[in-house]
């Protein structure tokens, strides 16, 4: 009898624990429910929307990537403390995030999550860990090395990725140049006769997602005339990839006779292309002037601002104002936000510097929306004042500056800074 | 935060400094010795770097290296003459980050312009250093 009860007892304990343990890990297992900051994190956004600042000066966060249960993973473009990514949960459910693992001795852009793996990039190398049902890293010092011996420029080294839903992997490769010239960004030197950077860079490449040290040779130039991308996305509705480029800098200080410096700081178009396979894009012949809604033939190939660029290449589906740099594409699939944006683009525009003596532009994070892959309407300003800067003259007044985009189990949108290593969560507040 | 305020010090101290060497320009002009480049430097500057240094000499991060107090701005002048001249394309380091454009050569400029520039630079942005003279210019020019 008495052996009876101290068995039932123990029994008894061992349930409550055990419900106990399941609730904890049950909690911990979902994000934490969205609570704006009391001043938006100092963001100005569209209406309706709060933000969080969920972690600060974590070092330069470039991308970033949400897991199913609200952990995040962030690339950094600089080291810290020897590591180049990091791991950040919320575990005391405040809000607040705090980093539980730095792994990875490569510093970078590129960071995704498909299919049970983390993807990341160094500037010349891409490399994927597995993941657990959790989808944390199993074993952060053995990643695979997938992709191996990429071209990587002073100038748009960064290594963009993202996969679609057939095991391949897009990978941008930049190039090393502003418009392939000469003398390059020098004062009215040409272009080099059938650009050869294109043999092996300004252009999105395909890979083989599962297959190790794969090189030029295993990979398909996917789409080529792109001067940098950084931005990139797979639509799922379309099954297809959009790509924001980086635009040509140094119109005037380069072509003083053709340009004056407001005109340079006006073109040419920041743009979004929806990609086919084979497409080319024209950089460094062309470039899209977004006043006269044309392609433009490059001053360094024989253009004077006004002749009009070979059809041959394809034309952009969105046009932004000059160089705002877009550091991130994102179509959103969520479901926190109004109906209006779902599907649609979020632009992150890390601000621009090739405006001056004008005022810069950008540093804000912009929406699209898009229907089956279309653009709907016009961009608007969706978050605004990372900056904290009413008015920016030169790059280095800016606090913040956006540069990754992610989007969150339960639809909020997450944002990373690469000046003091911010990062922010966006959610609908509205009842 | 700290950065912050480094830059807006930075920002008002080349401002002071502008207006205190326009201010020593007069006063020197006025006593008949030759007057400094720095007023023409600054026109060449707005012209020909501020596009990628920026006004305040900042730079851009990642990009374009800042003008303040670097060795380059403040050390050897040849080298210095020669960036201008030449261009500058090297894994150069500044307050520990490195910058990916390449600077083009700017030979274009006559030996008076460069001689501004330099002078309007060596003492903005928080640097005070000596002017530099066309003939500094003319020689490295010829030097090759
Ligand atoms: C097209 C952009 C561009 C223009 C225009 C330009 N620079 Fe530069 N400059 C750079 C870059 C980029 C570097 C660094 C190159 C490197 O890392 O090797 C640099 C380096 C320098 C340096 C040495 C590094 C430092 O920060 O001290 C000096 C000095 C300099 N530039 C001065 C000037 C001056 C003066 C002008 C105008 C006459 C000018 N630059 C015009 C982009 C530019």
């Amino acid at each position: 009898m008495r052996v009876k009860t101290i068995i039932l007892r123990y029994f008894a304990c061992f349930l409550l624990i055990g419900a106990l343990l399941s609730f904890i890990y049950k909690h911990t297992n979902e994000i934490t429910p969205f609570k704006p900051d009391t001043d938006n994190a100092g963001l100005k956004l569209a209406d309706g929307f709060g933000a969080n600042k969920i972690a600060d000066n974590i070092g330069r966060a470039r991308h970033i990537i949400v897991t199913k249960d609200g952990s995040i993973y962030i690339k950094l473009f600089r080291l810290v403390n020897g590591k180049g990514i990091l791991f950040l949960q919320d575990n005391d459910k405040d809000g607040k995030y705090e980093t539980q693992l730095a792994f990875g001795d490569y510093a970078g852009t590129g960071i995704t999550i498909k299919k049970g793996y983390l993807y990341a990039s160094s500037d010349k190398e891409i490399f994927r860990y597995k993941l657990d049902d959790a989808e944390k890293v199993i074993d952060p010092t053995k990643p695979e090395k997938i992709i191996t011996g990429l071209i990587a420029g002073r100038q748009h080294q960064t290594k963009s990725i993202v996969l679609d839903n057939d095991d391949h992997i897009y990978v941008n490769i930049g190039s090393p140049s502003n418009s392939c010239q000469e003398m390059d960004r020098g004062l009215e030197s040409k272009g080099k006769a059938g650009c050869p950077i294109l043999d092996s860079a300004g252009g999105i490449w395909q890979f083989k997602a599962d297959k190790l040290n794969q090189t030029y040779v295993d990979g398909v130039k996917y789409a080529t005339g792109l001067r940098n991308v950084m931005g990139l996305d797979w639509n799922t509705q379309n099954n297809t990839l959009y790509v924001m480029q980086h635009g040509r800098d140094n119109l005037s200080s380069s072509w003083p006779k053709l340009y004056t410096d407001k005109q340079s700081a006006e073109l040419p178009a920041e743009v979004m292309y929806m990609l086919k396979k084979g497409d080319n894009a024209g950089w460094p012949y062309t470039y899209y002037d977004p006043f006269l809604n044309k392609k433009i033939l490059a001053p360094e190939y024989g253009g004077d601002g006004k002749i009009e660029g070979s059809k041959e290449f394809i034309d952009p589906i969105v046009a932004f104002p000059a160089h705002m740099a877009p550091n991130a594409l994102l179509f959103y699939t969520g479901n926190m936000f109004p109906e209006r944006y779902k599907n649609g683009a979020f632009v992150a525009f890390h601000g621009s510097w090739n405006r001056a003596p004008e005022k810069q532009a950008g540093y804000f994070v912009v929406f699209v929306p898009f229907k089956d892959g279309k653009p709907t309407g016009k961009w608007e300003v969706f978050a605004d004042n990372f900056s904290g800067q009413a008015e920016i003259m030169a790059p280095k007044e800016a606090i913040h500056r956006p540069c990754g985009l992610a989007q969150g189990p339960d639809g909020s949108l997450f944002v990373t800074d690469d000046v003091k290593g911010a990062v922010y969560r966006i959610g609908y507040t509205k009842k | 935060m700290k950065k912050i305020i480094f830059a807006a010090l930075l920002t008002i101290g080349c401002v002071l400094s502008l207006s205190a060497q326009t201010k020593k320009i007069q006063t020197k002009a006025k006593s008949a010795v030759p007057a400094p480049s720095i007023v023409n430097g600054k026109l060449v500057y707005t012209k020909y770097c501020m596009v990628c240094h920026q006004v305040d000499g900042g730079g851009v991060m990642g990009l374009n290296p800042p003008l303040s107090k670097t060795e380059y701005v403040l050390g050897d002048q040849k080298r210095l003459i020669n960036i201008i001249l030449k261009g500058f394309n090297k894994e150069i380091e500044i307050d520990g980050d490195t910058y990916a454009n390449p600077m083009p050569g700017l030979g274009h400029l006559s030996d008076q312009q460069v001689a501004d520039v330099l002078s309007f630079v060596r003492n903005s942005f928080g640097n005070k250093a000596s002017l530099i003279t066309p003939a500094q210019v003319k020689a490295v020019r010829g030097d090759k």
